[in-house]
């Protein structure tokens, strides 16, 4: 396609990928090419502008009439669910916390990305723009980025004048940090609390709503079913988790905003219950699940510590500004305590391998790294299984230059987290950190609008795909849920309703009960297989496999591996499963059950994802595919696409996922391979 | 209930200045008393200045005395379930007694206005009514008793805990403990205000039980 | 370590619900007490009991969703969450009594769980500025001083937690109020509401069942967020000026 014009008279600037390869085979069935079908045309920074005024709009006494069903309260859903109440559409909102404020968003730390140029150091929303892309690997929409990088600033007014309290200079001015190893300073930040104030600010705009009678709110509900009626989101089938009870929920239109799976692999950054089943339900009833093997690893959290550990936590990216990252020469010196080895004895890996970024290399890099030292046995810590998993983060050589008292303003917090959680004081004794599971890039499939290929069932935020392509810069992604939530969707979401109220979908609908049915069927299945295994030692297990084979470095004999794997451990996961209590009242190890069985089917998918892709790409590291030095390699013209699945059916009875590719075409800007050395 | 509670605090504060006039001698406490009862004449009448406090205590006490009550409703209703196990670890004692100590001062103000105001009863001697018009020597005839004392010393640190309290509480009531440094006024305002009142007013019957003051 | 717990048990809402006695062993002063939990339910799981219900969710002291009454301190013995809180904190053959928050509007859900969806009609009564999607001016046309900016967002950390709560010998939501009342009264963007704010944040408050502030400071000393006892002054103060001017 290189060379040729478009339908929009701009040039594509790659061609049109072809694979060659095909480490998948025998695991997928091969389904037709798609396209995003409301793609925009037309010069890259005028495409929303036209966009927002070609979509229809749906006259204020009709609102009323048209109801509106968002599952999550997080950024992506708490931000769309205050401003279409505030539209004046009827909104139900839904949650499994006990309060919308206690979404996932809460804990993000560092901050938010807008393009406001405060500092007047050169930033643009073409250069946010770029960053994002380029950032992503060049695997996300070229289109859906620009539009991000265009509405985040317009996030951070409607923010403050929610009462975000961000950091101020001394003027009274907003403040700005760089971040993540941009060059330019654009984060906004509240010191390591951003997401809370973000959240914050959002859940009190929907409270506002809910009082004034347009949003209904539902906590402690599940979503455990999507209700697709001829072929159309019509509602679903959530579970009040205190009572216990099966509910029905219709509605004209399903807005998914359910976060991040990251909790595939067990022990990740995020929140115990965050999960994939509102995703992976509608994924069952036919959306596609794009770029499952996307998967962001941080590289500054707590190691684990033992066998009990429940979940790891994050520090800041902000301490590899300060600290050096080192593990000793010797395999022998792991045991020593630190401050007795000698600085010659000393490997700073990041310095040595990429002297010009050092200690600030990506994130991907700076995890594998880690990774990779433990793996030759240089690892410190306590022994995790047969490795010790855990480098050093120094700081002395900062209390030195910096002095202890400039070091503890900037870092106090997260060093008397850190010595919450370890016992150890980092002012004396160097930290700990391993990777992390951090962040997923993978998500259901969606078109501009955000909308599925489900008619009617629109997804924001973490649980999409649409922005960060195979990697996710730091502080972006509570600028996409933001985005999602306050301005795009409401401008997308109307020109679907613009058709509506649809035809009245009533309880007794064959569909819906067939969708009640199922839900039953299934909790009555967990009660009763009455095995020996609780559901919370398969999602370990499950964890395990994920972090060993589909986790930093993923191979084709590992993913391979792990497939079978996973098969066996559903199977056994649904023949030995034990459920304790009723249906009927709260019941943690129902709720966890459920869970469980879809992060199992989704982690299949994963892998199977991760083994088709051979390549290197942001967050996807394929040990076949790197350069001599073994730096990540990408191959565009076998993958510049994105793998949309389709449900194939169960696994265990014969069924495969079928893959469509959605060609990735750039006109704004020309793909180069990174290079951090 | 903050501005009830200020009122006494300056009632007792004059009070107590009162009560000091003991150590100048029957005539100078004896001239107080009979003072007292002269303000403002003859823009108002015999005992008129005094009504006017009484009046005002009096209504400060019901009211103080009704939000007691409703702060006190309110909170066995918010806890209706008591914890097994409960450990206080950011409050002082006088903060959580305030309704007992509360209910004491109470009490002892009935005993204490029978005592000296309305019946006058003169624990010693039985007599009612201080036929002589000698306050001090009613004074002096009931702290001669042990037990009397011992009963007003107690009535003294219920005073001195709840002021403890009250004082701060009452400026963070109306809103002036808005900084580290205020509140750490507020509360050493409550340390000096619940020793003067507290000490002052059991200087007098000390000393006449160890005979500093005497008839 | 071995410890034995000793933990409240309520089957529904309705149930009478009591104090029941189990044993753990083996624990570890790395584990968090959540984690300590998880090995006490996976053990009850093996024998066939129901595992004791808690809340959490990020374990990482910033949701606000853990609770318990340990030993009876709200999030136990540290100025922190309970997630947050480890096991470094106790000693072998400790005996540890785990209790839910206490307060009629808290009421229990189940085991070690509460309801506490009253703090969200709170924040509905009007803990919020009202600023439609679209109708912002750009962020930096209005300068917020360092300072207030800083105090609004010292008191914006709470995490709605409940423990001021479960603290209070009153009962009452106070510092939760206040904390919500002084970050939006400090910011110039809180100005326009912030009088009938109060009025009806502290009348909800009130319907709730609450009970009314004696400032004894439990609260304060149990909140994992250190919100300081001021942010109860500036309500009243707050009150007091919205009474005056008639709202
Ligand atoms: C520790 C940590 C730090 C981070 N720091 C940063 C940062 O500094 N900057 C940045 O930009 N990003 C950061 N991120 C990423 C970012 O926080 C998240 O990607 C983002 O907040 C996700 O928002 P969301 O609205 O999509 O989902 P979430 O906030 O996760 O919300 C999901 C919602 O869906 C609901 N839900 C889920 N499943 C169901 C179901 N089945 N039924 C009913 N409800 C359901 C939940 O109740 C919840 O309300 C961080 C992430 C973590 C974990
Ligand atoms: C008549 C018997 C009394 C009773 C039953 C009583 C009861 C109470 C109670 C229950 C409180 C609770 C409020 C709190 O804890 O802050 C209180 C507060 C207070 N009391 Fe009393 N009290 C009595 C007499 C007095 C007296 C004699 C004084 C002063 C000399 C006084 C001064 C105060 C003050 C200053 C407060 C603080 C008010 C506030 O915080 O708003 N009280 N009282
Ligand atoms: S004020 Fe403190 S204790 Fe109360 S809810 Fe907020 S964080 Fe929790
Ligand atoms: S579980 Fe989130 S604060 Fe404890």
């Amino acid at each position: 396609m290189a060379g040729s014009t478009l339908h929009d008279g701009t040039t594509p600037l790659n061609a049109a990928p072809n694979q060659t390869s095909d480490d998948a085979h025998g695991y997928y069935t091969a389904g037709d090419p798609i396209a995003d079908p409301v793609a925009p045309t037309g010069p890259i920074k005028d495409r929303w502008t036209n966009r927002k005024f070609e979509n229809r709009l749906v006259n204020p006494a009709n609102r009323r009439k048209l109801d509106i069903i968002i599952v999550g309260t997080g950024l992506a859903g708490g931000a769309a669910a205050a401003t279409l109440g505030e539209a004046g559409y009827n909104v139900k909102s839904f949650c499994y916390q006990d309060s919308p404020r206690r979404a996932h968003s809460i804990a993000a730390q560092g901050g938010i990305n807008a393009a406001k140029n405060y500092k007047e150091d050169g930033d643009s929303t073409f250069r946010l723009f770029y960053d994002t892309v380029k950032g992503g690997d060049y695997r996300s929409r070229e289109s859906n980025v620009y539009r991000l990088a265009e509405v985040s600033a317009n996030i951070i007014d409607q923010c403050v004048a929610q009462g975000v309290p961000f950091a101020r200079e001394y003027g009274g001015l907003l403040d700005n940090r760089s971040f993540g190893g941009v060059q330019v300073s654009r984060t906004f930040y509240a010191r390591g609390q951003t997401g809370q104030q973000l959240l914050i600010g959002a859940y009190q705009a929907m409270e506002r709503q809910v009082a004034a009678g347009t949003v209904e709110q539902f906590t402690r509900h599940e979503m455990l079913e999507l209700i697709v009626v001829d072929g159309k989101a019509r509602g679903i089938i959530a579970r009040d988790m205190v009572t216990g009870e099966i509910e029905t929920h219709l509605a004209d239109v399903v807005v998914l905003a359910t976060g991040g799976y990251g909790n595939v692999f067990f022990l990740s950054t995020n929140a115990m219950g965050s999960n994939v089943t509102a995703a992976w339900r509608a994924h069952r009833k036919g959306a596609y699940m794009a770029n499952p093997c996307y998967t962001q690893i941080h590289p500054t959290c707590i190691p684990v510590s033992g066998e009990h550990q429940s979940k790891l936590t994050l520090m800041s990216e902000s301490l590899r500004n300060d600290g050096r990252i080192w593990v000793p020469k010797k395999k022998e010196d792991c045991t020593k305590d630190p401050r007795d080895i000698p600085e010659e004895d000393r490997d700073y890996y990041l310095e040595r391998i990429y002297p010009s970024f050092g200690n600030l290399v990506p994130r991907d890099i700076a995890s594998r790294a880690a990774k990779y030292m433990c793996d030759e046995g240089r690892g410190v810590g306590p022994m995790v299984g047969d490795f010790r998993r855990g480098v050093y983060l120094d700081f002395s050589d900062a209390i030195q230059r910096l002095g202890e008292d400039a070091v503890r303003e900037k870092y106090d917090n997260l060093f008397d987290m850190y010595e919450r959680i370890t016992g150890e004081n980092p002012y004396q004794v160097p930290m700990r950190i391993y990777p992390a599971v951090h962040y997923v890039m993978g998500g259901l499939w969606v078109d501009y609008h955000l909308q599925s290929n489900i008619p009617g069932l629109f997804v924001s935020g973490e649980a999409n795909f649409s922005d960060h392509g195979a990697n996710r810069l730091g502080a972006s992604a509570l600028m996409q849920g933001l985005a999602d939530g306050y301005f795009v969707l409401p401008n997308t979401i109307r020109d679907y309703l613009a058709d509506g109220p649809f035809e009245k979908v009533d309880e007794s609908h064959e569909a819906v009960v067939e969708a009640k049915r199922a839900v039953q069927e299934r909790i009555d299945k967990f009660l009763s297989i009455n095995g020996t295994r609780s559901a919370d030692s398969y999602h370990k297990e499950l964890g395990n496999i994920m972090w060993e084979y589909c986790g930093m470095e993923r191979t084709e004999d590992g993913l391979r591996k792990a497939i079978d794997m996973i098969r066996e451990l559903k199977a056994d996961f649904w023949t030995n499963l034990k459920v304790l209590g009723s249906a009927d009242t709260l019941n943690q190890s129902l709720e966890k059950a459920g869970r469980v069985a879809d992060f199992i089917e989704l982690g299949e998918l994963m892998c199977i994802d991760a083994l088709n892709r051979r390549e290197s790409c942001g967050g996807h590291f394929r040990a076949e595919s790197q350069t001599d030095d073994g730096e990540a390699l990408r191959h565009d013209e076998e993958f510049a696409y994105v793998a949309a699945w389709e449900w194939g059916g169960d696994s265990l009875e014969g069924g495969q996922p079928v893959l469509h590719k959605e060609d990735l075409i750039y006109t704004a800007i020309e793909m180069k391979q990174r290079s951090y050395k | 209930m903050a501005v009830s509670g200020l009122l006494f605090i300056a009632f007792v504060l004059a009070h107590m200045y009162g009560n000091l006039k003991a150590f100048g001698g029957e005539d100078s406490f004896n001239t107080y008393a009979e003072h007292l009862r002269e303000i403002g004449e003859p823009m108002l009448p015999h005992e008129g200045a005094l009504w006017i406090i009484r009046i005002g205590l009096i209504v400060a006490l019901v009211v103080h005395v009704a939000c007691a009550v409703i702060l006190w409703r309110r909170a066995a209703a918010a806890r209706p379930v008591q914890y097994a196990v409960k450990k206080n670890t950011g409050s002082s004692l006088s903060s959580r007694t305030m309704r007992w100590g509360g209910l004491t001062l109470l009490v002892f103000i009935v005993w204490h206005l029978l005592n000296f105001t309305i019946v006058k009863v003169n624990p010693s001697s039985g007599e009612t009514g201080d036929p002589d018009h000698n306050p001090y020597a009613l004074m002096v005839d009931s702290f001669d008793l042990w037990w009397m004392t011992v009963i007003y010393l107690i009535a003294m640190l219920a005073l001195g805990m709840h002021l403890h309290h009250g004082t701060f509480s009452s400026l963070q009531t109306l809103g002036w403990t808005n900084t580290a440094t205020s509140r750490a006024r507020a509360r050493a305002a409550g340390w000096v205000v619940a020793i003067v009142i507290a000490g002052g007013f059991a200087l007098v019957p000390l000393s006449v039980l160890v005979g500093i003051i005497e008839k | 370590m071995n410890l034995t717990l000793k933990i409240w048990r309520q089957a529904g809402p309705s149930d009478k619900g009591g104090i029941h006695t189990y044993q753990v062993q083996g624990i570890s002063e790395d584990m968090s007490f959540l984690e300590m939990l998880d090995v006490l339910n996976e053990q009850l799981n093996e024998k066939g009991e129901e595992p004791v219900a808690f809340d959490s969710d990020c374990r990482e002291g910033i949701c606000g969703t853990c609770s318990l009454m340990i030993n009876g301190e709200a999030h136990g013995p540290e100025v922190t969450t309970t997630c947050q809180l480890h096991m470094r904190s106790f000693s072998d053959g400790d005996t540890i009594t785990i209790e839910p928050w206490r307060a009629e509007p808290f009421s229990v859900i189940k085991d070690l769980i509460v309801d506490r969806s009253a703090f969200d009609r709170i924040i509905q009564s009007g803990g919020f500025i009202s600023a439609n999607t679209g109708s912002a001016p750009e962020a930096n046309s209005v300068p917020a001083p360092r300072d207030k900016a800083m105090r609004a967002f010292n008191v914006a950390t709470c995490i709605g937690c409940g423990a001021c709560v479960a603290a209070c010998p009153n009962g009452s939501a106070s510092l939760f109020l206040g904390a919500k009342i002084t970050h939006l009264g400090e910011l110039p963007q809180g100005q326009p509401e912030r009088y009938s704010r109060v009025v009806d944040m502290v009348g909800q408050h009130d319907h709730e069942g609450f009970g009314g502030c004696t400032n004894i400071g439990e609260c304060a000393s149990a909140c994992p967020k250190e919100i300081p006892l001021d942010v109860i002054s500036q309500l009243n103060k707050d009150l007091r000026t919205a009474l005056k001017n008639g709202y």
